[in-house]
Order: structure tokens, then sequence, then C-alpha cells
């Protein structure tokens, strides 16, 4: 009850005209920073944290939270339109998002994106509203096994992504990992993999840069040379029957949302695991409970939303061990942290009981921006759509300025921009002989975690290969995770079986 | 189809090798006095695993019918290769003259010259572009572009919007 | 308004080829001002602890106007810094860069081969002096200094302390801590100082010698407790907790948190920055956080700054090669 008051006092504040206007104007800004390839919520947040001194911190927060939510809608329209993922939490998004897009309902699947991070994003505002405390110390009780056990659970989505050649896909699996590891290893301090030393290298290969080749320069090349034979793009069109249709497609889907959202909301709670593994580990929990789990990545709307919802909660969750704890749990939550000293705020345990107005305000300022964001969204898919039926050609060369452009941004170095050009090279090889790139830019992402989080435990452990089941947490985990393996692997030797003559391994 | 697949099981052979090659420099081995794996374990492990994929991807490929299906279509490929170029010939650019050269000139190239739009529309993206990415980047989320030798020209626009 | 902001640009295109014909140099006269935003580089990742205070730094010098253009924080954290001190190697005499450092500033061309040489670079300003503690979990039972050791005695080497990665501050004190009683320590390390704290709160851990900032919140909230501070005289924030000086163990260690130019920085660029940051370390916001989070304002410039870190860098050579000499790690 007491809650309640609180989150009420909070509400006069956030809706307040003033604020009222920045979370629009926040809300907008984001969005159109988010849909920018290479850019996130990061990008946004860095640039508004020195401005915020100017304004009272009630309204500052408000705007960077309007921020990080506009910027978290717009991952999803570059990941739909462009089929870039402008944040490793999007990738998932591609799966389905994209082949949408190309079947000419890039519409639709941008609408469901946007009520699915809207569902998300409240679920998670909810939970948090109610649990946050009690929470907190369930995001202490995970060491670096967990964290292992956690991303090892995300990496068997890779086993129900499917209907792609099993080798071909361990290749690209590896590679992944392998590239993962580039870089100073933390653990012993040594530069590996620096291919001749060069200095851009020492700071590894970093997610966006292998996305945006891949999937952004990469796929403009694989389009040039397909687009003799067909137009790949249908030219889509946004109409409000269309629109009638996509809340109706959503509401078939609450089940699918509600589990990403509650899977997005504690995953995304856990410091150092996030929203990616949240998002993947939705999206292969939809398909793999779906009656028709073979229209998955060929344009499944639900394999829009689920990776959407968990997205988005994660988001929210990523707060929790931000506020309750002072650990980020992402660099933009970092970024929020930072601020939050600079007021002369103490996040940490202690922080609900000496600043209730600032915590309560900041809850009540996550309602306001989700709900605003879903708004302005869905007023704005129409301009997203129609920038698709530009003639290819301009829309190409367009796409690889951005390509340029957003890859050097993140850390400005040339170095990146030419990484992402050999990338996408070889990932239009790879991608014209059957090679799946995604099992490449997941690997990547999760691998550094991954490595860095199995050593660790080891060294605590002294070397206990048996820490990892032992712990009642992560062993859980990874009993599921064996789980999650071995069931299409079942299935499909059986129906192997019926079919007397597998395909030639 | 078939030879381009046994070219690049071949060449993510030799890549897993130069891998593996640069791994051992670090104890690729289980250590037992910081308990784990050491520094260059992962790498080194992974991408034999990867070299030894595309070593069954080259014998399968060995032993499979052969397909009339070309692997590139000729006369695209040739809009492919020159599209690389280009990129790449622009990225080099960008250091040197700067990106509000470079990038106005590939705009140029591709919407007038390989795509063969109308004046109108290549002059507006060949300026409007350039405009936009100033006041998105610079202007807004302060990022600043490699200028090269125009650097100078952007102090006055510098010191009237910051 | 697209339209207009079009227009000034366009005029503000013409006015910078007028001004090229002209020498735009002139500019550079007696009393030298940037020209365009300075680029901060930090020698850390987004989120880290010298990344928050870097942008601190910002943040107050945008509020007080302290800057005449924008100061442009940049993060190269990659091989503990090995990528930002080659960026600032790479652009000798700008005037528009300057990097915030801490100690990797030494550590890191010492450890690996970069072709860095920190004596090149133009010092500017030593900003503060960040300081160490050792932790324990406040559910363990350790409250001095001589438990702590009796505890990592009697578990036989596998006293797990954590810490950032190797080779980094934290390792480095852990490696004094060895030596001075002759233990034997499970050095785990982790991404940040943050992710270092909550792993001790958590359990997952039995110590670490955090920065006072980072453990701030947990210990305010009763859930970690300092045994021993590695600085010459107790802290202000923690009046009982002892220095491990005064314990009979000499360990003193500091973070420093300064700012250099590259080499052959121009002078006036040197002067024009030395007085924003004198300016900046008498803010009151700036006061007021040295003494939040128990850091040293101790500001030093010019020569004497340099003749500090040439010191340092002798001191910390000595430490790895003690390290590596014990061939523990």
């Amino acid at each position: 009850m007491e809650t309640l008051a609180l989150l009420g006092e909070g509400f006069a504040t956030s809706l307040s005209p003033l604020n009222l206007m920045i979370v629009i104007l926040g809300v907008t800004a984001g969005l159109f920073i988010g849909a920018m390839p290479g850019l996130g919520s990061v990008n946004g947040v860095a640039i508004v944290l020195p401005l915020t001194f100017i304004v009272p911190p009630s309204s500052a927060i408000i705007l960077l939270c309007a921020i990080y939510y506009g910027a978290m809608y717009g991952g999803a329209i570059s990941s739909v339109l462009l089929g870039i993922p402008g944040a490793s939490t999007a990738v998932a998004t591609t799966f389905d998002g994209r082949p949408m897009a190309q079947q000419g309902k890039a519409g639709l699947a941008l609408i469901a994106a946007a009520v699915a991070s809207f569902v998300g994003g409240t679920i998670s505002v909810v939970l948090f509203t109610l649990f946050a405390v009690p929470l907190a110390d369930l995001a202490l009780a995970f060491g670096p096994a967990e964290e292992f056990a956690l991303v090892l659970l995300a990496f068997t989505t890779f086993v129900g992504l499917g209907g792609d050649d099993v080798l071909k896909t361990i290749v690209m699996i590896c590679l992944g990992l392998v590239l993962s590891t580039v870089g100073l290893d933390l653990i012993s301090g040594s530069p590996r993999l620096v291919f001749g030393d060069l200095p851009g290298f020492y700071a590894g290969i970093s997610f966006l840069v292998l996305a945006i080749g891949v999937y952004g320069i990469g796929e403009i090349l694989y389009t040039i040379e397909t687009s003799r034979t067909a137009p790949t793009v249908t030219p889509a069109k946004i109409t409000l029957r269309e629109l009638g249709a996509g809340f109706r497609a959503m509401n078939r889907m609450w089940k699918t949302m509600s589990l990403g959202s509650f899977l997005g909301f504690f995953v995304g709670m856990l410091p150092a695991a996030g929203a990616t593994p949240a998002s993947l580990m939705a999206y292969g929990i939809a398909r793999s409970t779906s009656k028709v789990p073979e229209s998955f990545g060929k344009g499944n709307i639900e394999g829009v939303a689920a990776p959407e919802t968990a997205n988005n909660a994660a988001s929210t969750g990523s707060l929790l061990p931000m506020l309750t704890l002072g650990i980020p749990g992402s660099p933009t939550t970092a970024l929020l942290l930072g601020g939050m000293v600079m007021w002369g705020l103490m996040p940490g345990p202690m922080l609900f009981i000496e600043q209730p107005d600032f915590v309560w305000g900041l809850i009540s300022s996550l309602y306001t921006a989700n709900f605003a964001a879903v708004l302005i969204n869905i007023a704005l898919i129409p301009l997203f759509v129609w920038a698709l039926r530009m003639p290819f050609t301009v829309l190409c060369a367009l796409v690889m300025v951005l390509c340029i452009v957003g890859g050097f941004a993140p850390s400005q170095k040339m170095h990146d921009v030419w990484l992402i050009a050999g990338f996408g090279v070889a990932g239009y090889l790879l991608r014209k002989a059957d090679y799946p790139l995604a099992p490449l830019v997941l690997a990547l992402v999760l691998g550094p975690l991954m490595e860095r989080s199995f050593r660790q435990t080891l060294i605590s452990e002294q070397g206990n290969v048996l820490a990892f089941v032992e712990r009642p947490l992560s062993g859980a985990f990874i009993a599921i995770a064996a789980l999650f393996f071995v069931l299409p692997l079942v299935k499909y030797l059986r129906k192997g079986g019926r079919q007397s003559v597998a395909p030639a391994e | 189809m078939l030879v381009a697949d046994r070219v690049i099981a071949i060449a993510i052979m030799g890549l897993s090798a130069y891998f593996m090659w640069h791994a051992v420099a670090l104890p690729i081995g289980w250590n037992g006095m910081t308990g784990g794996p050491g520094g260059g374990a992962f790498p080194f492990w992974l991408s034999l695993i990867m070299m030894l994929s595309a070593a069954g991807i080259l014998v399968r490929s060995l032993g499979a019918e052969p397909t009339d299906q070309k692997f590139f279509d000729g006369v695209m490929l040739r809009s492919v290769i020159v599209v690389v170029v280009a990129l790449f010939v622009t990225i080099g650019l960008i250091p040197v003259v700067g990106a509000y050269v470079a990038i106005p000139l590939f705009i140029f190239w591709y919407i007038r010259i390989f795509g063969g739009h109308s004046w109108l529309l290549t002059a507006c993206l060949t300026v409007g572009t350039p405009v936009f990415l100033f006041f998105f980047f610079e202007v807004t989320l302060k990022i600043l572009l490699p200028k090269g030798i125009t650097e100078p020209w952007f102090f006055p626009l510098y010191a009237m919007f910051f | 308004m697209i339209n207009k902001m079009t227009r000034r640009a366009a005029l503000a295109g013409v006015a910078s080829l007028a001004l090229l014909a002209t020498g735009a140099t002139s500019a550079l006269a007696d009393s030298w001002k940037p020209q365009k935003p300075i680029e901060m580089v930090i020698m850390a990742g987004q989120g880290g602890g010298a990344d928050r205070l870097a942008r601190l730094f910002q943040s107050i010098i945008q509020k007080e106007n302290l800057a005449s253009m924008p100061v442009l924080p940049v993060n190269k954290g990659g091989g503990s810094g090995a990528e930002a001190l080659r960026y600032l190697k790479d652009n000798e005499a700008d005037a528009h860069k300057i990097m915030a450092t801490l100690n990797s500033y030494y550590t890191t061309p010492i450890r690996n081969d970069i072709g860095v040489d920190i004596e090149e670079f133009t010092p500017i300003a030593r900003m503060a002096l960040d300081t160490f503690v050792l932790w324990v979990n406040a559910d363990s039972d350790i409250q001095t200094m001589e438990d702590w050791v009796a505890a990592v005695k009697a578990s036989g080497g596998e006293w797990k302390m954590g810490g950032t990665g190797t080779g980094q501050e934290d390792s480095l004190v852990t490696a004094m801590l060895e030596k001075e009683f002759g233990i034997k320590i499970t050095y785990v390390p982790f991404k940040g100082g943050g992710d270092v704290a909550k792993n001790l709160v958590g359990g997952h851990i039995d110590s670490t010698v955090n920065n006072p900032s980072e453990q701030m919140g947990f210990w305010q909230a009763g859930k970690s407790r300092p045994i021993a501070a590695f600085t010459p005289e107790r802290l202000d924030v923690f009046p009982d907790v002892p220095t491990a000086t005064e314990l009979g163990h000499d360990i003193v260690y500091w973070m420093q948190r300064s700012f250099v130019g590259p080499k052959d920085m121009p002078a006036e660029a040197v002067a024009y920055y030395t007085e924003m940051f004198e300016k900046l370390s008498e803010t009151a916001e700036w006061q007021q956080y040295t003494t939040d989070k128990a850091l040293m304002a101790d500001f030093l410039t010019g020569d004497e700054l340099q003749a500090y870190f040439l010191e340092e860098r002798a001191k910390h050579a000595a430490i790895l090669a003690d390290m590596e000499g014990d061939g523990s790690s």
C-alpha cells in the first residue's frame, strides 16, 4: 500500500507538462538514435548526461529513461527494415523480422515489435515496482558458475535454430567464439590473436563491427547479386486495416509475450547476463513450444514478439542491480549510475530507504516513457516503412554510408570501419555458401562472457569442474540446457529413422 | 557450387591453422596451478574443432554429385565487385580528405553513375547526406567524424554550433 | 527549422572557405583557445571507475563553463589502455586531445611492448589519488589484519581474492600482500571493480582490495567490512580502520587520476588545459566528490608531475618484475 502511495507521488511529478514534453522529446530522439545501425541507448544517454545538470534531477532522470526506452524500441526498427541489428539485444529480432519485411509485412512486424516491447516493458516495470528490493538478493547469488550455466543455456538456443547444415553451424559457432577471444586475455593479461600486433585488435572485435559487416554490407552485396533474378523487398504498405490485423495477431500471443516478459526481467536483472541471452532464450522457447516450429525464421510474427518482449523487459530488469546494488549490467546503466553519482545520489542498498522520491520518480517515469514510446513508435511506423520504398540503388547507397558512419561512431576508429568492410565481403561469401550467420554473431556476443565465467569458476574452485553442477542454481540451469540440447536431437533421430535415409553427413 | 564450397572449406581450414598457430603463444593446456585452462586454450581447441568441421565439409563435397548451380551469377558479380571496390576506396579516402568529401563522392558515384538516377535526386542526396550527418552525429550526438585535410574548414562551424 | 539550419551551415561553409584563404591559424595568437571540441581519451571502457570519473570531469567543465569548446569523452579501453596509449602516440602535437590516465599508464607499456614511451607525453595535471582498502564480507569473522592473515594461511592457498585483470592495480596490491606476509592467494580476475564488489557481497570470493568508491554503497548497507587501508594515514571516511603501515606492514599503494597530452603539445594549449583543471579542482562539486569517495585531491602539474610519473613507473616495474619472478601467475 505504501508502495502505491509513493508511486502516486512519483506520477504527480512525471506527469507535469514540462516532464511530459521531456518524455516525448526523449523518446523521439531515442527512437531515431536506436534505429541507426551502430548507435544505441548508450550514445543517447552519454550525450544528454552532462545536460542533465541544467534541469532538476527529477526531470533529468525522466529524460534519460525516455531516451533509454526510445532507443530500445528503435533497435527493432533497423533489425526489421534493414536486417542489421543495431544492438546485440536485437539480433533475435532479425530472425523473423527481416523475412517479414521481405514479404512486404514490414509494417506488421514493426507493430508487433512495438506492442511486444510495450508489454514486456510494462510487465517488467510492474515486477520492478513490487519486488525490486527482495530480488536484489537473487542477483547477488549469481556468481561466475551461475553466469556460465546461464550462457550455456542461451547457447542451446542455437541447437533449436535448426534447418541449417550441422557442420557449417559448428564452424560458424567456433569462428564466432574464436573471434571473441581476440584482444587482451583478462585472466592472464596477455594479448591474444592480435594479428601482427595491430593496436586496433587490442580492444577485441566488437559485436557491432561484425553485425554491421555481415548483416549490413554483406546483405547488400548479396542483394545486389541476386537482385537480377528477383526483387527481394516487396514494397511494404501500411494501412489501418493492417494495424488492426497486427493488434489481433498480438492478442493471440499472450502466452509468448508474458513468458518473454518474465524471462527477460529475471535474466536482465543478473548483472553480467543482460538482455541478449534473454531475447535469445525467449525466441528459443517460443519456437520450441510453438505448434509450427518450422515457420520460425521464415517470417513468423511470434518470432518478432518473443525477443522484443524479452529485451525490453530485460532493459528494465537491468536497472534493478544498478539501483539496488550499484552494479550496472550494461554500458548504458553504467552511465546512468554515473549520472546518479553526479547528482549526489548513492546507488546501493540504501537508496530505496534514503531517497524514496528519486526511486519512485524513476519508476513512474519508466511507466510514462514506456507508454509514450509505444504511441510515438506506432505513429512513426508509416514513415519508416515509407523509407523502404526508395529505389534499391538509393537505399543501398544510404545504408552503406550508415554502415560506415555507424561503424565508426561507437569507438571512433577507422580500424573498425575496415573490419566492417572485410567482414562484409566475408559474410557475403559465407552466406552464398550456405553458412548460417546468426550463430557466428551470437557466439561473438556470448563468447567472452562464457570464457571468462568458466575460467573464473575454475580458478576459484581450484580446477574442480564439478563445481558447475554442484551449485544448485547453476546445476539447474545446466540440466535445463542439457534438456534443450537433447530434445531436438531425439526428435531429429526419430524423424531420421522413419525417413530411412538420413541426409549425407 | 561444389568448387566454391571446397575453396571456402579449405580457406576456413587455413584460417583455423593460422589461429592455432597464434594461440599457442599462450598456454593451451589445463593448468593445475591456477585451476583451469590457459589463455590460449579457448582459441586453440575451438579452432581445432572448426578445422575438423571444415575438413568434414570438404570430404562431404568430394563425394557429392556435381550440380548445375553456379556459385556466382556472372553478370551481377561484376556489380558486386565494383561496389566493393568503391566501398574500399571510400573508406581509404576518409582519413585523408575527410568523411565530408569521401562520403558525398561515394553517394554521387553510386546514385548517378552506378544507379543511373536523375541529376536532381543525385544532387539532393549528395548534399543532403553530409548535412544530415553533420547535424545528427556532430551537433546532436557530439561524435566527430574524421576530417583529414578539410579540418580547418570546420573551425567556424564548430564555433557556431558548440 | 531544418531549412534554416542548412542555410546557416551553408553560410558557415562559405565563411570557413574565406577564412582558410586568409590563414586560419591567426586564431592561435596570444591567448590560445581550442578551435574544435576537445577529445578526452579514456584509458578504460564505458562504465568503469575511470570512465565515471572522466565523465564527472566533463560534466563539471560543462556546467561551470570552464572550456570554450565541449569536451568529448572517447573510450579506448582495449588492451588495458594499450589502445589509448597508441592513439595518443599517433596524434603527436595535437592540441585538442587529452587523455585521462590511471595506473595502467605505467603498467601497460611495461607488460606489453606497444612501442610507447610515456616520457614523451606531455603531463597536464594530476587531479587525485585514489586509495585502496582491504575488504571482507560483513558476515565473516575477520575483524583485523591478523585475523585475515591467519584465515588466508588456514585456507592453504585456496583463499579467493577478487580483483580486476591480472597485471592491473588490484593484482599488484595482492602480490604485495603475498610478499609481505609470505602467504599464497588465489587471485580471481573480474571485469571491473563493481563486479568485484558484488561478488564479495554475494559470497563468491573471500576478500577484495576495492577502491572505497566501489564498496561504499555496500559498506553503508552493512554488507562489507574494511579491514585495513593501504594509505600512509587513516582515511577520513573510515576513521576506525587502521592503515597497513601503522600495523607495521609497509604497503602503500595509490591509483593516480591524471591528465596528459600527446608529445609536443603546444605550450599555449598545455597552459590552457592546466588552468582549466586547476579551476576544476577548486569547484565545490569536485571537493564534495573527493570527500565522499575518500579520494586524495592532490593537485600536481608540469615537471613535478612528470617526475612523479617516472618515479611511479620505476616502482611499478619493480613490483611487476617481482610478480613475474614468482612464476605463480
